[in-house]
């Protein structure tokens, strides 16, 4: 059984813990097994802890990435902020011994040693190289059939593209070929690859502009006739649940377009009900989209 | 900031801040990557795929220009630097492969070290120099974690206080809690 050391982060386990049962549940169902890391903090979070001290922000990171190593097991992560660290972090350590070396002194005094022995996977590419759509496409017990999916890719599983390598920016494809492997079709949408918002510490510092980027991608998916959008990060996901909450709240919009993980959605097709996938927990009710399955 | 970037403008303009900026961001990226600086030719590509730039005031090409002209207080007082989400659209379509937005957090990270700071983003990092979460738990998770089957606490720094306690020392060593909390 291949095992993964699965880095939480924040928002999964404190604020959607459906995220987190869904990644068990669904990536246990291949025979992938997801360990804890025992003792992991915050990433740290890229757009507020990067931009105010990167130096502080990668020795974090590192301990991060020791405790997995400790481990030895490659990490898998459910967020793309968290993966941006960890991702980027293991990037720039590897490359660079000088950087490694200074990293260690910090790290010396908490008792860790980074090696750079392992790999930072999103949970993106254990479904898609790992597992693989073929083989999702065959196990899956209930095909999502006649259900519209808006795909939203984020920023940082793709960007930058010299240090993550997973193709073409402008257009991927790796998400909609995963909601067609599970029986579902995609809609396409206007400006796709926008940011959801939230990231960069504009979410924490500047909520009206977050939600102002949050509603035009809202808008273009609910153009398209998506009975859903489909997220493969956390802060994503609660940018654009959360985000039409506050929207309706603030500017008396009306959204109520249901967000769901990409493991929730692998989840529903692989025959798990919604409540134990923690679809009933969202801001955003995701009702319409779970009659359309019935 | 001069109406026209003549060649003189920056041969005698303050150079010391567009090395202050290369030297900032080589701390940790490699300095092949921030010399890019000085290859921006103004062209505002980077602004022109800007989603904050349709609807705020932040202009990439903009701070290129106040940084290559040295103008380090405008630079970095500058409000706009943090509606930057840093989505690497305008880095990847750079037509020089400046890495904008790297450069942006570097940045980012002079004008903290100068106390232009949002009070917002101090408050997130003081949460994390506390529970060692940018998001800490709440009771509201706590009972669906129960409900979905889940220990009531993460098996993160929640459920291990040493662990904590070692984060936090880290954050320590590396100047981070005296940058939050120093009194201006």
């Amino acid at each position: 059984m291949r095992q993964y050391a699965y880095f939480l982060g924040c928002i999964a386990p404190n604020r959607y813990p459906g995220i987190e049962v869904a990644t068990r549940k669904s990536l246990a169902d291949f025979g992938v097994n997801l360990l804890d890391i025992k003792g992991a903090s915050c990433c740290p979070a890229p757009g507020v802890l990067g931009s105010f001290d990167l130096w502080s922000w990668l020795v974090v990171a590192a301990r991060n990435l020791v405790l997995a190593e400790e481990m030895n097991a490659d990490i898998t992560t459910t967020c793309n902020g968290c993966y941006a660290t960890l991702q980027e972090a293991n990037h720039l350590l590897k490359h660079d011994v000088n950087l490694k070396n200074r990293a260690n002194e910090s790290l010396a005094k908490v008792g860790k040693q980074y090696r750079g022995s392992l790999e930072v996977k999103h949970i993106i590419e254990l479904l898609s190289d790992e597992i693989g759509y073929e083989r999702i496409e065959k196990t899956i017990r209930r095909p999502l059939k006649g259900v519209k999916v808006a795909v939203h890719y984020g920023c940082h599983f793709l960007k930058p593209s010299e240090t993550r390598m997973h193709g073409s920016v402008e257009r991927p494809t790796v998400l909609d070929d995963l909601v067609k492997s599970l029986g579902a079709q995609t809609v396409d949408y206007k400006d796709k690859a926008m940011c959801c918002g939230a990231g960069g510490g504009v979410r924490s510092a500047n909520l009206e502009i977050a939600l102002d980027m949050t509603a035009e991608k809202i808008d273009n998916m609910i153009d398209a006739g998506a009975d859903c959008l489909m997220t493969p990060c956390q802060f994503c996901h609660l940018q654009f649940d959360r985000g039409q909450i506050e929207l309706n709240e603030k500017y008396a919009r009306k959204y109520n377009l249901p967000v769901v993980f990409l493991t929730q959605l692998t989840g529903l097709a692989l025959g798990m009900n919604a409540k134990e996938l923690g679809l009933y927990d969202n801001a955003v009710s995701t009702e319409n989209l779970l009659k359309k399955l019935q | 900031m001069p109406s026209i970037l003549k060649r003189q403008t920056i041969r005698e303009g303050q150079r010391d801040f567009v090395e202050e900026v290369i030297d900032q961001g080589s701390k940790i990226f490699p300095r092949a990557d921030m010399v890019t600086l000085r290859a921006c030719i103004q062209c505002g590509t980077c602004t022109g795929s800007c989603p904050s730039g349709r609807r705020t005031a932040w202009r990439t090409r903009q701070i290129f220009l106040k940084t290559l002209t040295g103008e380090r207080k405008e630079a970095l007082s500058a409000e706009d630097l943090w509606n930057c989400t840093t989505c690497y659209t305008c880095q990847e379509r750079c037509p020089r492969k400046v890495r904008t937005t790297d450069i942006v957090r570097a940045l980012r990270n002079l004008a903290v070290k100068e106390g232009y700071m949002r009070q917002d983003h101090v408050r997130v990092c003081q949460i994390v120099l506390k529970y060692g979460h940018a998001v800490p738990i709440n009771d509201e998770a706590k009972a669906i974690r129960q409900r979905l089957g889940l220990p009531e606490l993460p098996p993160t720094v929640h459920q291990y206080p040493e662990a904590l306690k070692e984060m936090i020392r880290i954050l320590e060593e590396t100047g981070f809690r005296a940058l939050i909390e120093r009194k201006e």
